[in-house]
């Protein structure tokens, strides 16, 4: 099994979730963060003073999957995520030793 | 002004309810420009200092109104003595005056003149804490005030206004206040913030506004009362001249707004809102001193040279090093000198008074009295300034310690934050209990 985390632009978050659904996920977890890559942030301008903004807003998407879908997983996300500007993201898995359905105690495969 | 006393002198001018009900609500128009400007500076600093900035203006309409009454009103409007400064017993708490007694040669009450001048008296130190952001004791500051209006408000006024003030008899143009308000507050800001120094962190840490929507508020309050600012200093409306007044004020300050954001676009590449709240600003204060003595079209001109000269000095004092926190001495002194001078080429002769501008046929006679009004104002008040600051800052000392600075002068002077951050249910950090805390323990614990 693979954790399939993406750190996406905010406003993409609807075409992503869509797409997933599309494909056949059954659940994902989003959450709010703020971080910097290539690009550090923004400028703003305040009477002519610049500030550069190191820490803009993102989203977080994890996605538990099977190592089978694990790629088709990826270009699903890479693919709804991509604007082609600086700033897109990035998405990345990890493997997972093992996953439990809390409610019936499934493992595994069964608990996705 | 001396004009209109003449040709009204001739018939006995009698109280005029009409001009009257007008110059009341001028005041009370001026009067909101004051916590309209606590709210422009307030939004523009951060978060920890936002309530001090506040307190600083609005500490005036306390101050200064009770002074003014006392012996401000009679220094600047009393009769005149060696033209540099005024005194009327009688004027001494407002004491002598009969409530349907009128201003000289004008129909509105003394009592009016006293409270829309008083109006002009409070907004004027209230301008100068600008530049002091984060890090002035709130009792320094209050004294500051008091003294500075005292020695520096009041004669001065009576130069600009005052009958035998020697500008006035001079034949400066002030209309409403562009000497007397704007260049006056510019330079004793300069002055006060050449004696206290920086901001620790100037030049260095972020110190981004904490609130563009209250600086896009305050400036809108200070539009709206810059009516009663510039419509109110004909002291009436009998003869059109404030009505004139109004427009040119209403379409500087657009012409401003438009100049300054056109400058910020092509040199920094976005149409910000703390510059459109600013260009506003900048021409409100270049008007303020022209708009009786140009057409609509100057007005125009004078707005938007303000507004491009405003939105470029406001870069100044990174070049050159001094701290002018909020731009008092960009918008301020810079825009009110360009009015100033600029009436010496747009005046038309045929509006406020008779003299011409450069631009009409008029010479360079009227530009060579502005510019003595501007230099003679501007060098009083950074010098009276600074040396009261001095004198402070040696005595009771200006500053908050740069720890306090550092972790909010809010806290430390007012003990009071501006706003709460907790969560839903008042917040597990900071929990408080309903229960009143004595009087002493209070005070204990701001000192701590």
């Amino acid at each position: 099994m693979k954790l399939i985390t993406a750190i996406v632009k905010p406003h993409k978050l609807d075409e992503i979730k869509e797409a997933l659904q599309a494909f056949g996920v059954q659940g994902l977890t989003v959450t709010e963060a703020s971080g910097y890559g290539r690009q550090r942030g923004h400028t703003e301008v305040y009477r002519g003073a610049e500030y550069t903004v190191d820490l803009v807003p993102k989203i977080r998407i994890e996605v538990l999957t099977d190592d089978a879908d694990a790629d088709d997983v990826i270009d699903v996300i890479v693919r709804a995520a991509a604007t082609g500007k600086i700033g897109d993201g990035k998405v990345w898995s990890v493997p997972v030793d093992s996953v439990v359905r809390v409610r019936t105690r499934e493992r595994g495969a069964d608990a996705l | 002004m001396a004009s209109a006393i003449t040709t009204l002198a001739a018939d006995a001018p009698t109280l005029s309810a009409a001009n009257t009900g007008f110059m009341l609500i001028c005041s009370a128009l001026v009067m909101l420009m004051t916590p309209g400007l606590a709210f422009f500076y307030g939004g523009m600093v951060r978060v920890k200092s936002s309530l001090n900035m506040l307190m600083m203006s609005f500490i005036s309409l306390g101050i200064v109104t009770i002074l003014w009454v006392l012996y401000g009103f009679s220094l600047a409007f009393g009769t005149d003595s060696g033209s540099l400064i005024g005194w009327n017993s009688d004027y001494v708490g407002l004491s002598g005056i009969g409530i349907t007694e009128l201003w000289d040669g004008y129909t509105i009450p003394v009592y009016v003149f006293a409270v829309f001048q008083l109006m002009f008296a409070v907004i004027t130190p209230a301008l100068i804490s600008g530049a002091l952001a984060d890090r002035v004791k709130f009792s320094a500051w209050a004294l500051f005030t008091a003294l500075w209006v005292t020695v520096v408000y009041f004669p001065v006024a009576h130069w600009v206004w005052g009958a035998g003030g020697w500008l006035f008899e001079l034949g400066v143009i002030d209309f409403a206040g562009g000497t007397a308000v704007h260049i006056n507050a510019g330079a004793a800001a300069l002055g006060v913030i050449l004696v206290i120094g920086k901001r620790v962190g100037f030049k260095k840490d972020p110190m981004r506004p904490h609130s563009l929507p209250l600086v896009m508020l305050g400036a809108g309050l200070l539009w709206f009362g810059w009516f009663g600012f510039n419509a109110g200093s004909w002291l009436g409306n009998d003869d059109g001249v404030g009505a004139v007044m109004f427009v040119n004020t209403q379409v500087a300050t657009a012409a401003a707004m438009l100049a300054w954001l056109a400058y910020e676009k092509l040199r920094h590449g976005s149409f910000t809102t703390l510059g459109a709240a600013s260009g506003a600003v900048a021409g409100l204060v270049a008007i303020t001193p022209a708009g009786g003595a140009v057409s609509p079209l100057g007005a125009i001109a004078v707005g938007a040279i303000a507004g491009l000269l405003c939105a470029m000095a406001v870069g100044l004092k990174y070049k050159f090093g001094f701290d002018d926190s909020l731009d008092v001495v960009g918008v301020h002194l810079v825009g009110g000198i360009a009015g100033s001078l600029l009436v010496g080429f747009f005046a038309t002769g045929g509006v406020q008074s008779d003299v011409a501008g450069l631009f009409y046929g008029g010479g360079l006679e009227q530009l060579g009295k502005q510019a003595i009004g501007v230099f003679a104002v501007l060098a009083y008040s950074l010098v009276a300034s600074a040396l009261l600051a001095f004198l402070l800052d040696k005595t009771m000392g200006m500053r908050v310690t740069e720890d306090d600075e550092v972790s909010g002068i809010d806290q430390v002077e007012h003990a009071e934050t501006a706003y709460d951050f907790s969560g839903a249910g008042g917040g597990s950090s900071s929990r408080s209990t309903a229960v009143p805390v004595p009087a002493a323990a209070a005070s204990k614990k701001v000192d701590a």
